[in-house]
């Protein structure tokens, strides 16, 4: 297993947010979580990341145990987080948001992955100059993907990557998503839309108030009735 | 949205104007720039000069005004831009240092006998163990938490010089000794090197060297690694600690140099004026120092240093109008931040920041016209509403400051001090 996550409690203040998930990605997976607002997908997330701490339970990758390693230290281990709200950074320029990515890294050559990124997402290669902050939603998106990529992960972590987007572009990410995965990176993704994700993905969480209800291979979760009931728009008929 | 985005964030032709400059600048030849440099430095050296004078302080002496305020708002505002403008830390509190400078150099020459030369590297060092006193347990609250925490800093540290029978009390200390002077050195009617009470040139020159100095060693940073993590921090907190920037390790750092800054400051400030009490050291100063970051465009130095030098002049130059000036000041400012909130000379970064926090995206930045329209279909199909304000805490709009409460009152003498704030 590449990630382990066991018995993993986390708070904010006095509200338990995360109420003993266990939860375990294998190398190459795409792993979805789904679940309502406030499910806490993206405590979770942000647990796995390292911008929370936990109460209590562990988070094991690759092996080792990083339970409380600090945020930007995880990067370095090969966690890599797309952040939510596609948390780019709007003052700089498209390749500086990209140079960003290879901050954690020693090796000064960055040729081969600005490369790949680009050639991933032709849309940043057009952009390059301009500043982060005045792309469009699914360009913003589209960089921060690039942008994690550039940090070579072994796990790619995305908050919502569908969140506020069109349909057409909403498919565009999950297409290079798969391009992705099929290079090699395992990813774990959070989805609140995920019908879409579901398609893509190995496997499944299904997440309720802090805690995993469910956990089943995506395809499985596409035809359960109740799934399709809360989180699928509807009992809609095949 | 639409419209260029250069235009979004002000409605005045004047950005344009400075874009150009900016350009051209960009532009220059590295001669051409030194050029720059070494003209503007013979004009700092050459503006004590009374023709000068005449017109900007007809009824101060104009040198006075230049040291103080002009001179050290100008320092102060350099070193809280490292913290405001660069790592985009809300700091309220940021006289704390400067008054921890100032009397650094007045407790041990008057107790140890030690010069200024001798008591300028320990006020700066204690003032940089104070950055981290105060940043270590509060850099972990953001936004208007730490502007809360900064300003009870500024004030505990004011308080506490008041009641202290070793800072003087509400008395302060006095006489602090002058900077060592070199005699018999003379440049056309000035002695650059005397210090003595009746001639503020020497000061000046000294603060200028400063200055100067400072400007080089932020320049430097600003391009390093140590810039750019400050940039990356201030734009987006999580996603830079998400690409491995250790966020805590470099707020410190910016609260360690701005810090060190703020005591540079006070230490120079406290070698001319002679004597200091806490009332020097007021809430109101950090305010104006803020604003005159803000004012002239977080983040830019060039801006900030004219947004200090208007902050600490204009009111000295319209002195006759006696207490309305404050009130003219005050509504200037306020006018200011409406027109042009992201100050005077903003930075290109800070205005696309702004921009994205306001949620005014164009959707097409005005340079990417061309390569856009073939891919007309997908920018129609993006919700440009879609945006999650991004809205980060960051310093720009939370100075609630009310500069029309402060009376810089130090102009011809050699004791300043701002006489409203009420003794505790």
């Amino acid at each position: 297993m590449l990630l382990e996550v066991e018995d993993l409690r986390v708070h904010y203040g006095k509200i338990e947010a995360i109420r003993g998930i266990s939860i375990a990605v294998d190398e190459g997976e795409i792993v979805t979580l789904i679940g309502a607002n406030g499910a806490g997908k993206t405590t979770t997330l942000k647990t796995l990341s390292g911008l929370r701490r936990v109460t209590s339970g562990s988070v094991r990758f690759a092996g080792e145990d990083i339970t409380g390693v600090a945020g930007h230290k995880r990067v370095t281990l090969g966690i890599c987080q797309a952040p939510e709200g596609r948390g780019i950074f709007p003052g700089m320029t498209v390749m500086e948001n990209l140079d960003m990515g290879t901050y954690a890294r020693k090796s000064p050559d960055h040729a081969a992955d600005l490369d790949r990124v680009l050639t991933l997402f032709p849309r940043l290669a057009e952009r390059r100059k301009q500043s982060g902050g005045t792309l469009s939603g699914g360009e913003q998106q589209m960089l921060a993907i690039g942008r994690a990529m550039m940090a070579r992960p072994r796990l790619l972590l995305l908050d919502e990557p569908s969140m506020g987007l069109a349909p057409l572009i909403v498919q565009q990410i999950f297409q290079i998503l798969k391009e992705i995965n099929d290079q090699g990176t395992t990813i774990l993704l959070v989805e609140q839309n995920a019908t879409q994700a579901l398609q893509l993905s190995d496997r499944a969480y299904v997440l309720e108030t802090g805690s995993v209800i469910k956990s089943a291979p995506a395809a499985e979760l596409l035809d359960d009735p109740s799934v399709r009931e809360a989180y699928l728009g509807g009992a809609a008929a095949h | 949205m639409t419209g260029t985005f250069a235009g979004q964030g002000s409605r005045f032709a004047l950005p344009d104007v400075m874009g150009r400059v900016g350009g051209l600048w960009d532009k220059a030849p590295w001669y051409a720039r030194y050029l720059a440099y070494a003209l503007l430095i013979a004009f700092a050296f050459a503006l004590p000069s009374e023709t000068i004078g005449s017109f900007m302080t007809p009824q101060a002496d104009w040198p006075s005004v230049l040291f103080y305020p002009i001179g050290v708002y100008v320092l102060l505002a350099i070193g809280l831009n490292v913290v405001v403008g660069q790592a985009g830390l809300l700091d309220l509190g940021f006289v704390a240092f400067f008054a921890i400078g100032a009397y650094a150099l007045a407790i041990f020459a008057t107790n140890n006998g030690w010069n200024f030369w001798e008591a300028l590297p320990v006020g700066i060092i204690i003032a940089m163990a104070a950055g981290v006193i105060l940043g270590s347990p509060t850099l972990r609250l953001r936004g208007d938490y730490l502007a809360i925490v900064t300003l009870g800093f500024g004030e505990i540290i004011r308080i506490t010089a008041n009641n202290l029978d070793w800072t003087g009390g509400p008395r302060g200390i006095s006489p602090i000794p002058y900077p060592p002077s070199v005699e018999g050195f003379e440049i056309g009617d000035v002695e650059p090197l005397k210090y003595g009470v009746l001639d503020a040139r020497p000061y000046y020159y000294l603060l200028l060297v400063f200055i100067i100095l400072t400007i080089i060693l932020v320049k430097r940073l600003e391009k390093s690694r140590v810039g750019r993590s400050w940039a990356a921090i201030r734009e987006d907190e999580d996603a830079a600690e998400l690409m491995g920037v250790p966020t805590f390790k470099f707020k410190i750092v910016a609260f360690i140099i701005g810090a060190a800054i703020g005591g540079l400051a006070g230490v120079v400030f406290g070698s001319q004026t002679t004597s200091i009490t806490p009332v020097n050291f007021p809430f109101i100063l950090s305010a104006l120092i803020l604003c005159a970051v803000v004012l002239g465009g977080s983040g830019n130095l060039v801006g900030v240093i004219v947004g200090a030098f208007l902050i600490a002049w204009l009111p000295e130059r319209f002195r006759e109008f006696a207490d309305y000036r404050m009130l003219v000041f005050g509504a200037a400012l306020v006018l200011m931040m409406i027109v042009r909130p992201e100050g005077l000379i903003p930075s290109r970064r800070r205005r696309a920041e702004l921009a994205e926090g306001t949620g005014g995206l164009g959707a097409l930045g005005g340079e990417a016209g061309a390569a856009t329209a073939q891919h007309v279909h997908a920018d129609v199909l993006t919700p440009a509403g879609g945006h999650p304000d991004g809205g980060h805490p960051d310093g720009d709009h939370a100075d609630g400051s009310r500069p029309d409460g402060s009376r810089p009152d130090g102009t011809g003498g050699a004791t300043v001090a701002t006489d409203r704030e009420a003794d505790r």
